[in-house]
């Protein structure tokens, strides 16, 4: 098969994902970096890819310090408590107090930001949140990085990273192939900002069938961050701190705003409040430290979103599922109907349908609330991602290496999911990210640091062939069988993720097994991992379609494997409600009060583990 | 809810294809008209339903959950800068409008090109600040917060 090679030569600034965090890169990178060549390689087309591209009702992470309402140091704090302390607080300050001038400039693009009409500042849903009519939200931010870039190359699957042949540990670009043409794409680059997505689907969906598309986090959402930071040796952080998200059942529809704004609640199938019998027995688990039910009604101090998980995962196991969403209150007021099924349209049709196909007026009935299967991801309320360098002025000497945003691999920079220790960004913070690695890229090339850069056409070539193996394979066994998909030689993409879906849920914590897991378990994942990724070396692809799915698949799995690892790093159980590890179903603040670092060493294949320590911000007289 | 194409309708354009962000929206070489290649990767964006110049696009609750006889039909209109939603229940009894405005602009006309403004100093380059800041953080005079203006310190250890 003989693919064009279509090369783009020396590029500044290259963006492998043009979700939130991807835009706001291409976007800031114009400013900084006027006569730079600032390009942008997406897997779909840029005014609807991400997680944003159906839209969103909400930006979750606002301050609005001009409206006296929030100081960054208090996002920080809130952060920290709901993800039981593990958090990059350097990283989250920085973020916290520059997300307000993203969110200021969507507005003056044409965002349409709801106002409150008494006090005229924006309409708060929670402290954090203020609501939006953000269904064009994506193709608005789209159109800052199009005016940026100078180009967007849309349908490109990036595969790989390129390295520096003249320097060890630095990056020189990316490959990867284009979904419609099949030609085979090479990015030469001096900085490379890695903003592609989490992962969905990488543990066995509750749906079966057609109904597995319906996941919470986008089904395109291949892990690829992850995927192309770790095959090139970056140090990732918190891999093991997978979500797992309470929403109404089947649709995984939101209940931010219907719990802030609509003011509804929760109860069991027998009408009963079930959450606080389960603080005492849960306070024992983790401390009174991180659950003090009496000082978050005193204080308004959140109770962390995964013990509010384990309320609800343990009164279903006690037999009084399903747990219903108190609907039928707040949706007597028509505003507030309205406003219940807005906030689907803008973010979740999904759910919608499925209330008009069952006959679901929340008027008239309470709706069914689940727990989903876990997902892997680092800008909702769970850290997982690269191990970056912080802001100069705020990070401690282990979090700070030169560059804001940048990895452990020279060059190669992060924002979004793909940097770790920074929950609760959400699609503001994922871009002020994007803006922060923008300008330190920037600053990095007129430093001089991207001198030299080397790449042979022997590493071109080795990826090249790379890339297209799973189509050759194909060919080469395809007409060893009469017809079908079932072949001793190969498997294709989907019985992959079926495969990978399964070994994960049921060795590494996943809803099947009620999210519990311990060390037999993930040695034997890891072990059927190991196999798994031999037999992905016959993984075929029968088109170009196939051929993407067939990346995303390994992209998954490498995201995957470092979850299993951290997983069993983190001897304890620190999120009871995202996972529990039953071998050490304690939090353990004497030993794992630390950030997990992990290195997968990129030619050998073997992982090191290692603690970072956590610093907090805390008062200048606080000791 | 996965998508599916009406066959009198769709006039085989593409655009379906084009926006589709999991790209599983292609066309048929048999009909020359486009369908959904694999349901079970479909988000129920609507991205396609809303880029489809013909109203060929619908979806169809998942089969594995949702019962037939529904239907959420969407209009979005950049030029008018709304979109317009009709629900309808299975069993009939609601069936309703929603619309909502996607901007407060003509579409993409408030976007900066920063080609075209001032290039920054080299303090501002030194400087911790982003395009626009510090006064689109606060929209006033202010300056950035950093941990020494906030009274703050980074410590390790335990502490809440």
């Amino acid at each position: 098969m003989d693919h064009k090679t279509i090369v783009e030569d020396n590029i500044d600034i290259l963006v492998c994902g043009a979700g939130l965090g991807g835009t706001g890169a291409a976007f800031e990178a114009r400013y900084w970096g006027k006569n730079k060549k600032i390009v942008i390689a997406e897997k779909a087309n840029i005014d609807r890819s991400g997680a944003v591209a159906q839209g969103l009702y909400a930006i979750n992470c606002y301050m609005g310090t001009r409206f006296g309402e929030n100081k960054p140091e208090d996002h920080v704090r809130y952060a920290r408590i709901d993800l039981m302390g593990m958090v990059r607080e350097d990283l989250l300050f920085d973020m916290a107090r520059h997300v307000d001038s993203a969110v200021h400039q969507f507005e003056e693009w044409g965002l349409p930001l709801m106002r409150d009409p008494k006090t005229g500042a924006y309409q708060r849903e929670g402290r954090w949140q203020i609501m939006i009519h953000g269904e064009s939200y994506k193709p608005i931010v789209a159109e800052a990085a199009k005016k940026s870039a100078d180009k967007v190359y849309n349908r490109i699957c990036v595969t790989h990273l390129l390295m520096d042949e003249a320097k060890e540990n630095r990056v020189a670009g990316a490959v990867g192939f284009n979904v419609r043409t099949g030609d085979f794409h090479v990015f030469k680059s001096k900085t490379v900002i890695v903003a592609a997505g989490g992962a969905s689907n990488i543990f066995k969906p509750r749906s079966v069938g057609e109904g597995a598309g319906r996941v919470w986090y986008a089904p395109w959402s291949s892990g690829s961050a992850y995927g192309l930071l770790i095959e090139a040796g970056a140090k990732m952080t918190q891999m093991e701190n997978r979500i797992v998200l309470a929403r109404f059942k089947d649709g995984y529809g939101p209940v931010g705003a219907y719990f802030l704004h609509l003011k509804t609640y929760t109860q069991n199938a027998y009408g009963e409040e079930y959450e606080s019998k389960w603080w005492p027995e849960l306070q024992k688990m983790v401390g009174k430290e991180y659950l003090d039910p009496e000082a978050s009604h005193r204080t308004h101090r959140p109770i962390p979103t995964c013990l509010r998980n384990h309320a609800l995962i343990s009164e279903v196991n006690a037999g009084r599922g399903p747990i219903h969403m108190v609907t039928m209150e707040a949706f007597q007021d028509p505003h507030l109907e309205e406003i219940g099924w807005h906030n689907f349209l803008g973010m979740t049709v999904g759910q919608a349908v499925l209330w008009a196909a069952t006959d679901v007026d929340p008027k008239n009935e309470n709706p069914e609330l689940t727990t989903s299967e876990p997902y892997v991801m680092g800008s909702h309320a769970t850290g997982c991602g690269a191990w970056c360098s912080g802001p100069e002025d705020v990070s401690p000497e282990e979090y700070f290496w030169g560059y804001n945003r940048m990895t452990t691999v020279e060059g190669l920079f992060g924002a979004g999911d793909a940097v770790g220790g920074t929950p609760h960004a959400f699609s503001s913070g994922s871009f002020t990210e994007g803006r922060l690695a923008a300008k330190a890229a920037c600053k990095y090339i007129d430093d001089g640091k991207a001198e030299g850069i080397v790449v042979s056409e022997k590493q071109i070539n080795d990826r090249k062939a790379e890339v297209y193996k799973p189509m050759e394979h194909y060919k080469v066994y395809r007409n060893e069988i009469t017809a079908g998909d079932v072949n001793p030689n190969y498997i294709n993409p989907r019985q992959g993720l079926d495969r990978l879906q399964k070994l994960m849920d049921e060795y590494c914590g996943g809803a099947s097994v009620n999210y519990v897991t311990n060390d037999k378990l993930l040695h034997i994942g890891l072990k059927k991992l190991k196999i798994m990724e031999e037999d992905l070396e016959k993984l075929a692809a029968k088109d170009y379609h196939e051929l993407l799915r067939a990346w995303e698949l390994k992209h998954r799995l490498r995201t995957s494997e470092a979850v299993l690892h951290h997983t069993l790093f983190r001897k304890e159980t620190r999120w009871p409600g995202y996972y529990y590890r039953g071998d050490a179903m304690k939090l353990d603040d004497e030993n794992w009060h630390v950030l997990t670092v992990s290195r997968r060493d990129p030619k050998t294949g073997e992982y090191t583990m290692e603690k970072a320590p956590c610093y907090h911000i805390v008062g200048e007289d606080e000791e | 809810m996965p998508t599916f194409v009406y066959m009198t309708r769709c006039d085989g354009c593409g655009h379906c294809v084009d926006i589709c962000p999991s790209d599983i929206m292609h066309i048929d070489t048999v009909t020359r008209r486009a369908y959904n290649i694999e349901p079970n990767m479909c988000w129920e964006c609507f991205s396609c339903v809303k880029a489809c110049p013909m109203n060929a696009i619908d979806v169809r609750g998942y089969a594995d959950f949702a019962p037939l006889g529904h239907s959420v039909r969407v209009k979005r209109d950049e030029e008018k800068g709304i979109i317009a939603w009709r629900i309808k229940f299975r069993n009939g009894k609601k069936d309703f409008e929603l619309v909502a405005p996607i901007t407060t602009k003509p579409w993409g006309s408030a976007i900066p090109n920063l080609r075209e403004v001032p290039e920054p100093t080299q303090e501002q380059r030194d400087s911790q600040l982003l395009y626009n800041e510090p006064k689109y953080i606060r929209m006033d005079d202010g300056g950035l917060d950093t941990l020494e203006s906030n009274g703050l310190k980074m410590k390790a250890g335990v502490y809440y």
